[in-house]
């Protein structure tokens, strides 16, 4: 019972890596295009979140305001930084959005101060499921788990099912052809570019009630979703969406199964210190694993 | 004021004589470096930090001892080498007469050979590592915080009191959580049921959670400073466990207390300070603070603060002459000063013999959330570290 | 070598040279010097690796890691000989970067970054478990290293020239390997693999070769800096040091050793001076990284040589 608990709090941390993941491996698939700067989004919406619910007074106005405002902050910073910096190689991009990491760790700390904020639950999801003895499943997070779920359909139908999919998935595969068939470039990608940061952002107010809303809550977790478009391979969203489950299991479950493991070669003591260390390395193990098998993650997309 | 006239007369006398250098020293501000981290995950934690020093600041005029005070703002950044940069600047360039603060012991470790081989006094208003209260103690070093081991050891002398048998050990995987847990069992006689390191780098606790509801403990005891004890403490009322005594320390304060809210009443926190300590010094403390920063002050700005009248009671003392580093330390060893904490003294390490209290989150008259005193669980409390400490007589 | 892009590193060590004798003798400005000079020769490496064999590491801050602790292993069991430390510390990061780059190099791209990122990570948190070295508060050194018995690396302006050395020997060292066969093979194989391998090199060896001397002189780099600090801790390996290192580079400039340079001392100087005007500097740098990169192509030294 424990097992299942751990899995589906894995699946529940891999549903919000993938949120942030599959925005970062659109822009950098059909985009050709480093974002750093997509954490801060991550954290962008997390504040906007917790700033609009209070000021609305609930949970429900904070998301349905912070979403159209991600998405703006998104676009405000394609047009005044990231546009100018597509047709510049990996190594300028990821200089200047680490510049835009710089600036808006340190401006919402301006803005809001140093002190993490808090977010509400809303009120009726504030309940829990008794899963197993004496311990509450928090419904909100199975709202999570439901509510990734369920943008993860809506991206898979937006990607396969539709002409602008089919269009960002011919950019994946060769954006250049693209321009040259009189596809209108520039407005794919900022359109790409403005989802992604709408779904990041999106992560961050569902994870707002649950984590801690302060500046660089984003830099741990965009380290994290790079690992997960590199297991699943740069550009796919399927690949991003099995890979960031993966990660979320392997993350959960290594936790708390690691010091048990260690427990076999060593004292109790050491064991469990030994183990939290290893646990901690264990998802950069795995993808050090996986690319030394598949050198372009397990699903490549097809050039 | 009769200290500026005093040096005033002296500084006549002393011109006559054509020593006036020494004098004129006299009149120039004192310099004080405050180290504190402010940029980070954990700039909440060094802000309350720099406003406690601010406000004693202002309560003296921005004078020690009836001399001025010029303030030098050094942001540590939580990293060790660029704190030891930017304290060499300050005590090179600079030329500060004490630094004062810092939140983090590695950063503490880094600093304290530079400033205390200046021959300039430390005064850590937070961090308080063993090596420093022990073995390594150093005549320029004061701490006006506690030792590490202290405060934790205090929960487990609350546990023990209150006849919990089966406590649930939960700490991050790094130095101070290790000290955490050493300390708490220094103190605990029942049994730990198990004993959990996570990740400093943890968001989420589902797993640690579950498997405390699967053990069910009598009670929980965490240290996880930060945004860190933000998510545990939220996540853990949400999973129901809440009916399991929570029993902390550096978890719940007043500086993640604005984001725990709610979700951290009658969370019990180990402490040697809390808000509503009943003495004049603290209630205007408190008072002046919120009305100055517009926020309840935590024990990092309390320890702080105490620094400041530390300080003004031993320059005072000397007369404002800092050159005699001998008399300057035993006047800073006097402790001459009301503390917020009531009674307060040194002892032989330099590090404060106190009291220690358990104190529950509440939620006061005006919405806000504090910690407030439960009980008091050890009186007049020597660090454990205090007998390995050999601490010169002389500089 | 090309006269040109010596005289800017020439220009740089004369200002070091001098830099004691003209109003920055003071031990702090030394020792934000000495610091400069320590991130320069772990950037030249890189630079390397980036410039030279197109590999973008972001795990290079390891390599100063591993250096850096052989110096504390060695202290904590009462070696402080620096003719044995240097030596030790130097092979340790290098068999490091061997068994890393033996598995790193066979990907490439972000590939290769992402895996560098692992390894890097990997060490970060076996150096926080190490409590008998501290875990992650670190470990103090109690004194500098012996030079042959002599404990003159605690003389201040010691300690400066022994960088300042150190630092140019290091850029004619990055610069020679770059000129040499060895540099051009590298760099062929970074414009067209397929061509290098026709052409009969194998450009794997290569660049495990050079992976393995960047982690070398990263090594010796860590060495110094925990020297200049006195003080080691795993802070010294996330993967944020690693990205300073990398945009060290690239702020410089990818034109050669002379790049890093350029940019280690940019940065590290520019953050010590914002830092003194604001507590909130970063709100200042990150936009100068942004308009850097829009006006600058080629880097700092790009703007110098127009």
């Amino acid at each position: 019972m424990l097992l299942v608990v751990q899995a589906l709090n894995g699946l529940q941390f891999g549903i919000l890596l993938f949120l942030v993941a599959a925005g970062l491996t659109l822009v950098f698939g059909v985009m050709d295009f480093i974002n750093l700067a997509h954490g801060v989004q991550y954290m962008i919406g997390a504040y906007l979140g917790a700033t609009l619910a209070a000021a609305t007074g609930s949970f429900w106005g904070g998301l349905l305001l912070a979403l159209p405002a991600a998405l703006l902050v998104g676009l405000v910073l394609e047009w005044l930084v990231f546009r100018h910096l597509y047709a510049r190689d990996h190594l300028s991009q990821v200089l200047a959005t680490f510049g835009v990491i710089l600036f808006l760790n340190q401006g919402v700390k301006f803005v809001f101060g140093a002190a993490p904020l808090q977010m509400p639950v809303p009120e009726a999801l504030s309940g829990g499921v008794p899963i197993m003895e004496g311990l509450l499943y928090p419904t909100y997070r199975l709202a999570i788990l439901a509510a990734g779920l369920a943008t993860a359909a809506l991206l898979w139908f937006l990607v396969e099912r539709t002409k602008a999919g089919m269009l960002v998935r011919a950019g994946a595969a060769n954006a250049p052809m693209l321009g040259a068939l009189g596809v209108n470039v520039d407005r794919l990608f900022m359109l790409v570019f403005g989802f992604g940061a709408m779904l990041a952002g999106f992560a961050g107010v569902m994870a707002a009630p649950i984590l801690s809303v302060e500046p660089g809550m984003g830099d741990n977790l965009l380290i994290l979703a790079f690992v997960v478009i590199v297991i699943g391979g740069i550009g796919s969203v399927r690949g991003a969406f099995i890979a960031a489950l993966l990660v979320g299991l392997v993350e959960t479950i290594g936790r708390s199964a690691m010091p048990d493991l260690m427990r076999l070669f060593l004292d109790p003591s050491a064991a469990r210190q030994a183990g939290a260390a290893m646990a901690s390395m264990l998802v950069y193990v795995v993808m050090a694993l996986i690319l030394a098998v598949k050198p372009a993650g397990l699903f490549p997309v097809k050039r | 004021m009769p200290h500026l006239n005093t040096s005033r007369r002296m500084l006549l006398a002393a011109g006559a004589a054509g020593l006036a250098a020494p004098a004129l020293a006299q009149n120039a501000p004192i310099k004080v470096g405050l180290v504190a981290v402010l940029t980070g995950p954990q700039a909440a934690l060094g802000t309350q930090l720099r406003d406690g020093w601010m406000l004693g600041m202002r309560q003296l005029n921005n004078q020690l001892g009836g001399r001025p005070v010029e303030t030098i703002v050094i942001d540590d950044e939580l990293r060790p080498d660029v704190a030891v940069t930017k304290v060499r600047a300050a005590l090179e360039r600079d030329r500060v007469d004490f630094v004062v603060g810092v939140v983090f012991s590695n950063i503490l470790a880094a600093i304290m050979r530079p400033v205390t081989e200046a021959n300039t006094f430390l005064i850590s208003t937070n961090a308080g590592p063993s090596t420093f209260a022990g073995r390594g103690c150093n005549p320029f070093f004061f701490a006006t915080s506690y030792n590490n081991d202290q405060v934790h050891s205090v929960m487990g002398q609350a546990a023990q009191d209150d006849g919990r048998r089966r406590v649930f050990l939960l700490t991050p995987n790094y130095q101070a959580g290790r000290d955490a847990m050493a300390g708490f069992k220094s103190r605990f006689r029942g049994e730990v049921v198990d004993e959990v390191y996570v990740p400093l780098t943890q968001l989420d606790f589902s797993a640690e959670l579950a498997r405390i509801a699967s053990l069910r403990p009598d009670a929980v005891f965490t240290f996880m400073p930060g945004g860190l004890g933000v998510n545990l403490v939220r996540q853990y009322r949400q999973a129901g466990l809440a009916n399991i005594p929570f029993l902390s320390t550096f978890t719940v304060d007043e500086a993640t207390l604005p984001a725990q809210g709610e979700a951290a009443l009658g969370f019990f926190s180990g402490t040697n300070w809390a808000p509503n300590m009943d003495n004049p010094a603290n209630r205007a403390f408190v008072r002046d603070f919120e009305a100055a920063f517009n926020y309840v002050p935590a024990s990092y700005a309390a320890q702080t603060f105490d620094a400041a009248n530390l300080l003004n009671g031993a320059v005072r003392r000397v007369g404002g002459n800092l050159a005699d580093k001998n008399a300057l330390r035993a006047a800073i060893a006097a402790a001459d000063f009301q503390s917020v904490r009531g009674a307060f003294r040194f002892g032989a390490n330099q590090f404060p013999v106190q009291d220690f209290w358990l104190a529950q989150v509440a939620r006061r008259p005006d919405g806000r959330f504090q910690t407030e005193t439960v009980r008091r669980v050890l009186e007049a409390n020597v660090d454990p570290w205090a007998g390995e400490c050999r601490m010169p007589a002389r500089i | 070598m090309r006269w040109r892009d010596a005289s800017l590193p020439l220009l740089v060590f004369a200002a070091l040279a001098i830099a004691p004798f003209i109003g920055f003798g003071q031990g702090h400005a030394l020792t934000l010097l000495a610091r400069a000079m320590i991130f320069g020769m772990a950037a030249m490496s890189l630079s390397l690796l980036v410039g030279g064999a197109g590999l973008v590491s972001l795990g290079h801050a390891a390599m100063l890691g591993v250096g850096a602790y052989a110096v504390v292993v060695l202290d904590h069991a009462g070696v402080t000989e620096a003719l044995v430390v240097l030596p030790v510390a130097v092979l340790a990061a290098a068999l490091f970067a061997l068994l890393t780059g033996a598995v790193a190099i066979r990907t490439s791209g972000v590939h290769f970054i992402m895996i560098t990122l692992a390894f890097g990570q990997m060490a970060f948190f076996t150096t926080s478990s190490l409590a008998i070295y501290g875990g992650d508060d670190g470990y103090t050194l109690f004194s500098r290293m012996e030079v042959a018995g002599s404990r003159f690396l605690e003389g201040r302006l010691a300690f400066h020239f022994t960088c300042l050395a150190l630092l140019a020997g290091t850029w004619l060292l990055v610069q020679a390997l770059l000129d040499s066969r060895f540099g051009r093979v590298l760099r062929a194989a970074q414009q067209n693999e397929v061509r290098a391998q026709a052409v009969g090199f194998a450009p794997y060896r290569y660049r495990l070769v050079a992976y393995v001397i960047a982690g070398a002189i990263g090594g010796m780099a860590g060495v110094l800096l925990s020297q200049a600090a006195e003080f080691v801790a795993p802070a010294y390996l996330t993967w944020q040091r690693s990205g300073d290192l990398l945009f060290m580079v690239i702020l410089g400039g990818l034109a050669g050793p002379h790049g890093a340079l350029v940019g280690a001392l940019a940065i590290v100087l520019i953050e010590e001076w914002l830092a003194e005007l604001t507590e909130h500097w970063r709100m200042i740098f990150g936009p100068m990284l942004i308009l850097c990169v829009f006006f600058l192509r080629g880097g700092l030294v790009g703007l110098l040589r127009r």
